[in-house]
């Protein structure tokens, strides 16, 4: 009795430790490791949605489309202008109906020729509300697209009827309002034509994407690696100077950073704060510090009456005017984020409409002005300010105690701004959707496309996309109408901002700083640079 | 014992089915998570509602469960946000953290009985003082800490083992790692192993095998660890299940793509198929590893019997 038992236990557990064995060992395999000569062997992180161009709305899948595709324009990487790429030329007489020609001798990295017809079909395919593009907005600008996706309730049209197909190289557009500058937007990777395999063949696209940008995909295991290899039948003009990249995701930026101390990666484009004091001794030298499209901002939830009572933007200006952005910046990020003047960023340039100071006063640290406006503006509602931010990522916990300990010390009231941090960024997103908040929250405003419209109008016009604190203003939105119906470019820049100063105003969003796209690399790789997204110019990295 | 296993695994079926069905509230409860989808951009409404459709959000929480329990009762697992099926991560993820479990559990179980046995049988003296002291510095020290100093110390300062795991996680590239994940279990393990050891030696059975004139390591091995060991598989048996759940921290610090991993990625973005799967599995692993623990008192204990 006794052995049997023994035994036959004994046997079981056996069976479940070698089934476990096996399993375990059987997942081994594939992946070669190791370094292959002239690759850049980059940090990177899981993208969130599926590669496809219209529905990549974050950095890390933007990495990959940067890679694989080109489309109608270009960003340069230093200057920010719109150049021409695969665009012949983009004309309109009225800043409403544009003909786009598409340059000959391109094709994707399977063969197929990119004509006018890749660019239609993406698009439609992109608005169509059926195909659930995040990004399907970027869509909203052509005639039609209220038919394609209609707010709720099924699609009454396939394509967008702003869009006709001429000849194989020629199609034009037809937006619903005048926006002159559209033609800038083009540069975004929503943009990007597709290939024929993108539509016949969905499932097995999505696993290998094909584009037609500099390199192509040599193997993708998702949730771990990608490699890519530079694409030699390339026609475009940014060749790229090494022969592939291997893009590796982490989720931790200091293991990141660990390997690349250790020499085990070679670029790594977030460097953990906490190693911000160190970097350029650790590195020796080898370390980019440069300004991206993204501004981060407090905004006043104006659907509160308390907020926009008469008077109330007293208090939203003095309230601005008693945080010490300067003493933030270098003390906690040491840097990498620049006190903000304005709502836009420096990335646009000055002649893309950035202006440092434009905001003058209200966003000037000046404790006297900032308590006599509160006083003036009849005080904090209830005495009482928030503070609200989701505090799962990019420290923000830290330097929302910071902007408390600052507003505290100018009220001298240590009970007067309080920090209250939201577990996830959803459970943070679904606060602003349903107007719940009571205080100021912060919002992060990435670029687009490097535009002052695409700061401006999405963030600040009556019942815009991205307007959380619900800011209406009949003139502003007037500035932004003309500075879109104006056809030269540098008219249409200084109606902008004409539109900007009524912000400096009315304060619906504190601007608090302009941040830095920032990046470690080593000492094997030169010519590496960020763009205005933060990502790196991959096909310009010389490896050694 | 074949009724006595059938009786436990008909026990799991209420065990299962409550544990998922408070992941499932607890998970849903955290909020929407459609509106992380689009970024700091307020989400499209009409494509905020398919997804919602798509992923059986816009129907009342007890029919999102029964679809959900309904789908993971025919080996479907649902689909993650990324559009990659849950099933097919769990393929990915599940062999990786195994394999680190294995390599940990072997460290706690070899190290840490050796460490036990050494200071158990010289009670009071330096060597299981030492022990003793050891163990109290590595269960004070958390993971996140010993996980990046080893991690500095041996990948960046002395550059003996690469400081991160590649993507398909060979045992050799799993050992610290490994080490890291089994550190404080293996103090737990050598506490045990030492009291339990030391209770037991002043025990009838092993004045009688001293007494029969049996050489010590047959006295040592066969009858005193033998029998000090119950406390030792029930710890371990339990340790199997938090070892592999627990592994978040260890697989961030030495990015390793397991369980963990996908959990944290999971959490982060308010997964909720990805959470309630992985998690879903992981109670199974738990209840399974019990069941063997218990089987094994027979092995260890001829006293104890499964009828």
């Amino acid at each position: 009795m006794r052995g049997g038992v023994r035994t036959r236990a004994g046997r079981v557990a056996g069976a479940v430790l070698g089934l476990l064995l096996v399993v375990a060992v059987g997942g081994c395999g594939g992946g070669a490791g190791g370094r292959v000569p002239g690759v850049v062997r980059a940090s990177w992180g899981d993208p969130q949605n599926p590669l496809e161009p219209a529905n990549t709305n974050e950095v890390q899948g933007g990495k990959v489309l940067d890679l694989i595709f080109r489309g109608l324009k270009k960003y340069d990487p230093k200057t920010g202008a719109a150049v021409d790429m695969l665009a012949e030329r983009i004309e309109s007489k009225d800043a409403q109906n544009f003909t786009v020609k598409v340059r000959g001798g391109w094709t994707f990295s399977n063969g197929e020729a990119v004509t006018a017809r890749s660019f239609v079909d993406a698009w439609n395919y992109a608005a169509l509300a059926d195909n659930k593009q995040r990004n399907a907005s970027f869509f909203a600008y052509i005639d039609g697209y209220e038919k394609v996706h209609p707010e709720s309730g099924a699609a009454t049209a396939k394509t967008l009827s702003g869009l006709a197909l001429k000849d194989d190289r020629t199609f034009t557009v037809k937006l619903r309002t005048k926006f002159s500058t559209w033609p800038g937007t083009l540069g975004y990777p929503a943009f990007a034509p597709l290939p024929r395999a993108f539509f016949e063949d969905h499932d097995g696209w999505l696993k290998k994407p094909v584009g037609n940008g500099p390199y192509a995909i040599d193997s993708y295991t998702r949730g771990s690696a990608m490699r890519l290899s530079r694409w030699d039948g390339y026609p475009g003009p940014d060749k790229a100077e090494n022969n592939g990249v291997e893009l590796r995701v982490y989720t931790d930026s200091n293991t990141a950073y660990a390997d690349l101390q250790a020499g085990n990666i070679d670029l790594v484009d977030d460097i953990p704060s906490t190693q911000l004091r160190n970097v350029r001794k650790d590195l020796d030298g080898r370390y980019i510090n440069q300004p991206a499209g993204i501004i981060q901002t407090l905004v006043f939830p104006l659907y509160d009456a308390q907020w926009n009572r008469p008077g109330a933007e007293k208090v939203r200006r003095g309230l601005s005017m008693a945080i010490n952005r300067g003493q933030i910046t270098s003390q906690i990020y040491r840097d990498t984020r620049t006190p903000a003047t304005d709502w836009t960023s420096p990335v646009l340039g000055e002649k893309g409409g950035y202006k440092a100071g434009l905001c003058g006063a209200a966003c000037t640290y000046d404790p006297a002005a900032a308590r006599r406006l509160i006083r003036e503006g009849g005080g904090l509602p209830g005495g009482r300010v928030t503070v609200t931010s989701n505090v799962d990522t990019g420290s923000h916990r830290v330097w929302m105690d910071a902007v408390c300990n600052s507003i505290n010390n100018v009220l001298g009231d240590d009970r007067a701004c309080t920090v209250n941090p939201v577990g996830t960024f959803a459970d943070f997103r679904s606060r602003i959707a349903q107007q719940a908040m009571s205080g100021m929250f912060r919002s992060g405003w990435q670029m687009d496309y490097p535009l002052i419209q695409n700061f401006l109008q999405p963030q600040f016009g009556t019942n815009a996309s991205s307007n959380y604190g619900k800011f209406s203003d009949a003139r502003f939105d007037g500035l932004v109408d003309r500075a879109n119906a104006e056809s030269d470019t540098a008219a249409a820049v200084a109606t902008f901002q004409e539109a900007e100063r009524i912000l400096a105003e009315r304060m619906p969003a504190v601007p608090l700083w302009y941040q830095n796209g920032n990046a470690g690399y080593a000492a094997g790789l030169s010519d590496v640079a960020l763009n205005q997204f933060s990502v790196p110019v991959y096909e310009r990295i010389k490896v050694k | 014992m074949g009724r006595y296993v059938v009786r436990r695994l008909l026990q799991m079926i209420p065990v299962f089915a409550g544990s998922t069905f408070l992941i499932f509230f607890m998970v849903y409860a955290l909020g929407d998570p459609v509106a992380a989808l689009f970024g700091d951009k307020a989400p499209d409404p009409a494509v905020a509602a398919r997804i919602r459709q798509e992923l059986y959000l816009d129907q009342p929480l007890w029919k999102q469960y029964l679809h959900y329990m309904g789908q993971v009762l025919t080996g479907d697992f649902g689909t993650a946000f990324t559009g990659q099926p849950v099933l097919e991560l769990m393929a990915d993820a599940f062999p990786v953290t195994i394999r680190l479990t294995i390599v940990a559990v072997l460290f706690e179980v070899v190290v840490g009985i050796a460490l036990g046995v050494a200071g158990g049988l010289r009670r009071g003296r330096p060597a299981d003082t030492t022990v003793l002291m050891l163990t109290l510095v590595v269960v004070s020290v958390p993971t996140f800490v010993s996980g990046y100093v080893l991690q500095y110390l041996f990948g960046v300062r002395w550059g003996l083992v690469p400081p991160t795991v590649p993507p398909e996680a060979a045992f050799a590239q799993l050992l610290l790692p490994g080490v890291v994940l089994g550190l404080v279990s293996l103090a737990y393990v050598t506490r045990l192993t030492r009291t339990s050891l030391v209770e037991n030696a002043r025990a009838d059975y092993i004045r009688t095998a001293v007494a029969k004139g049996l050489p010590r390591h047959r006295v040592v091995l066969r009858h005193l660890l033998r029998n000090s060991l119950i406390p030792v598989v029930t710890f371990i048996g339990a340790d199997v299940g938090a070892l592999m759940g627990g592994a978040i921290v260890t697989e961030r610090i030495f990015n390793i793509h397991g369980v963990g991993y996908q959990l944290y990625q999971g959490i982060l973005r308010q997964n909720s198929p990805t959470v309630v799967g992985f998690v879903t599995v992981l109670v199974l692993v738990f209840l399974v590893a019990n069941l063997v623990v218990d089987l094994l008192y027979a092995v260890l204990d001829p006293r104890i019997r499964h009828a």
